[in-house]
């Protein structure tokens, strides 16, 4: 059964048309491709999922039942989350520290309620261990590399029971090594069963790790097929245009 | 394998001992305690109870309101207000207890000076994105102005009913001999020190200098945190105020003028990063006791004061001239 399904979604900021009447369902154990050009729709799509935005029209379902999503609070209660394309790390903090940012644990009784600095390791360390990456909890992530700093920030998702994880360019700014690095961990949240929507530029790293490849072009959805009956001149091709649709 | 990935997450890059040695804070603190050696030995009148008593009484009221500068300066803010507002709260609390009234409504009436001060700072400054330092630089003109306004400009010594237990709480030293004003300050970087390290807030407080985009997309309440912190440091000033006075017996409407710089300083000197992210409670005390040993030292050798500026200057100079280094070996 299919985890998202979007129905006929559009979204317009006045007169100009973001995206148009987009339909797409997204199953378990799955990783999409999102791609299309800078101004394509890829981000405004996600952004409806991640409750950013909200669609003009179309309804969105979360395992059968609709929902309607305010603020990404609301996404994030419905295990849908979010990795964002500059990660959003604070350097001067622990690994540990920037995966609890916002949720973090505390011990004792009210008023004194203190963080839990041992159980935050503890969990930030069992995260790293099921991502398979050498990432130290108590280190700070400025010493970080690019692999390690993109296992942290999605170790954030995997806090709470996350069914979606939608990546915005996880690539993009990273050397040759680090991207190998990256791929793993989204092959290690599609073994969990996680749902992974890649947003990305880069065509060998879809083709490498992706299941699915969605292209959008000015708003549309232009292809969704299987990557296996695809091939990167043709998904070059429905990005500019060159091919119409498929 | 998995045994060499579990032992790689269970360790630390650096030692809590590798981290102490290098931090700033910790070369500023041997600095000290070298000065203070060296001093003893030079000099016949440094190591004498009462110098010693004078010394640690005049690290405080810088060392107090560095405390509050360095929650700012970690938030990557910066309040140029301390001096004024000091000023301010120690002309309410007097206005106040010379007109009559009890200590207790003195205190209160000057604490709630300082918190509407910090909240209006921190207002502009988290919700209409005004840039602290134009914020904090009118409320320098406009607190001071309004401490004349309250006093015509006038000193005042005579505290009314509680005039004696207005100095006792400032000039007294009720516990084994040490200045009240030292114990306070020992109180208040305790619970500095205490709430950055183990409070939600603290965490907050040091995510929002270190990349407050991110704190903000993480669901961190970033502006309301901003305006507390202004707070904190607005009541700070205010509380060193209200010390001072006590230890004084007077208020002019000049005391705190040019102060907010040595705060700063002694923050910086401790370890704070103006650039946001970085500082330390215990910091703040040892960056204050540093430029007071600088300025007693001075004075014990026979030093001209004129060269206090210079001293004190090379010393911020110095102090941050060795984390550069130690950054300049890590990006290579």
């Amino acid at each position: 059964m299919a985890v998202l399904e979007l129905t006929n979604i559009s979204k317009h900021f006045g007169a100009i048309q973001a995206v148009n009447d987009v339909s797409f369902s997204l199953e378990a154990g799955q990783v999409v491709g999102l791609m299309g050009d800078n101004g394509a729709g890829k981000s405004t799509l996600v952004k409806m999922i991640a409750g950013n935005f909200r669609p003009s029209h179309g309804t969105m379902s979360l395992d059968g039942t609709e929902i309607v999503l305010h603020k990404p609070k609301e996404a994030r209660l419905h295990g849908i989350e979010i990795v964002h394309q500059d990660l959003a790390l604070c350097n001067n903090l622990t690994a540990a520290a920037n995966v609890f940012l916002g949720r973090e644990l505390r011990r004792g009784i009210w008023p004194i309620r203190i963080l839990d600095y041992k159980a935050m390791y503890k969990r930030a360390g069992e995260i790293f261990r099921e991502l398979k990456s050498e990432t130290r909890p108590r280190d700070l992530v400025k010493q970080m590399s690019g692999g390690q700093r993109q296992a942290v920030a999605i170790g954030r998702t995997m806090l709470s029971e996350a069914k979606i994880v939608l990546m915005d360019e996880p690539t993009a700014a990273i050397s040759v090594r680090q991207v190998a690095e990256v791929l793993n961990l989204i092959r290690e949240l599609r073994d969990r069963g996680i749902v992974v929507v890649l947003i990305s530029h880069r065509m060998p790293d879809v083709f490498s790790v992706a299941d699915r490849v969605i292209v959008m072009r000015r708003g549309r959805k232009v292809a969704d097929k299987p990557i296996a009956a695809s091939s990167p001149e043709e998904v070059t091709g429905l990005i500019t245009g060159a091919i119409e649709q498929v | 394998m998995a045994i060499t990935l579990d032992q790689t997450i269970g360790q630390k890059q650096r030692s809590w001992l590798a981290s102490i040695l290098g931090g700033q804070t910790f070369w500023v603190l041997i600095a000290v305690i070298l000065a203070c050696i060296f001093l003893s030995v030079a000099t016949d009148s440094f190591a004498t109870s009462k110098n010693i008593y004078n010394i640690t009484r005049n690290v405080t009221f810088v060392a107090i309101i560095a405390l509050g500068m360095t929650l700012v300066i970690i938030t990557g803010g910066i309040d140029l207000s301390v001096g004024s507002v000091l000023c301010l709260c120690s002309m309410v609390l007097a206005v106040v207890m010379h007109a009559g009234y009890s200590i207790e409504i003195g205190i209160a009436a000057s604490i709630g000076t300082a918190l509407v001060v910090g909240a209006f700072n921190g207002l502009l400054i988290a919700y209409l994105g005004f840039p602290p330092f134009v914020v904090t630089l009118g409320m320098l003109s406009i607190a001071r102005s309004l401490a004349m306004v309250a006093s015509n400009n006038t000193v005042v010594f005579q505290f009314g009913p509680d005039h004696d237990k207005l100095l006792a709480l400032g000039g007294g030293a009720w516990l084994f001999g040490i200045a009240n004003p030292v114990l306070y300050m020992i109180v208040l970087a305790l619970l500095t020190g205490f709430v950055l390290r183990w409070t939600k807030f603290g965490r907050y407080v040091f995510a929002i200098g270190g990349n407050e985009h991110a704190a903000t997309l993480t669901g961190v309440p970033v502006q309301m945190i901003k305006v507390v912190v202004y707070m904190i440091s607005a009541l700070s000033a205010g509380v060193a105020g209200i010390i001072q006075t006590g230890w004084l017996g007077a208020v002019t409407t000049n005391i705190g003028a040019g102060m907010e710089l040595q705060v700063i300083a002694a923050a910086v000197i401790g370890g704070a990063n103006l650039a946001g992210g970085v500082g330390t409670a215990f910091g703040a005390l040892i960056g204050a006791a540093l430029i007071e040993v600088i300025r007693n030292s001075l004075g014990l050798l026979g030093i001209n004061a004129f060269w206090q500026g210079s001293f004190i200057g090379g010393a911020i100079v110095l102090a941050v001239l060795f984390d550069r280094i130690r950054n300049l070996r890590r990006d290579e």
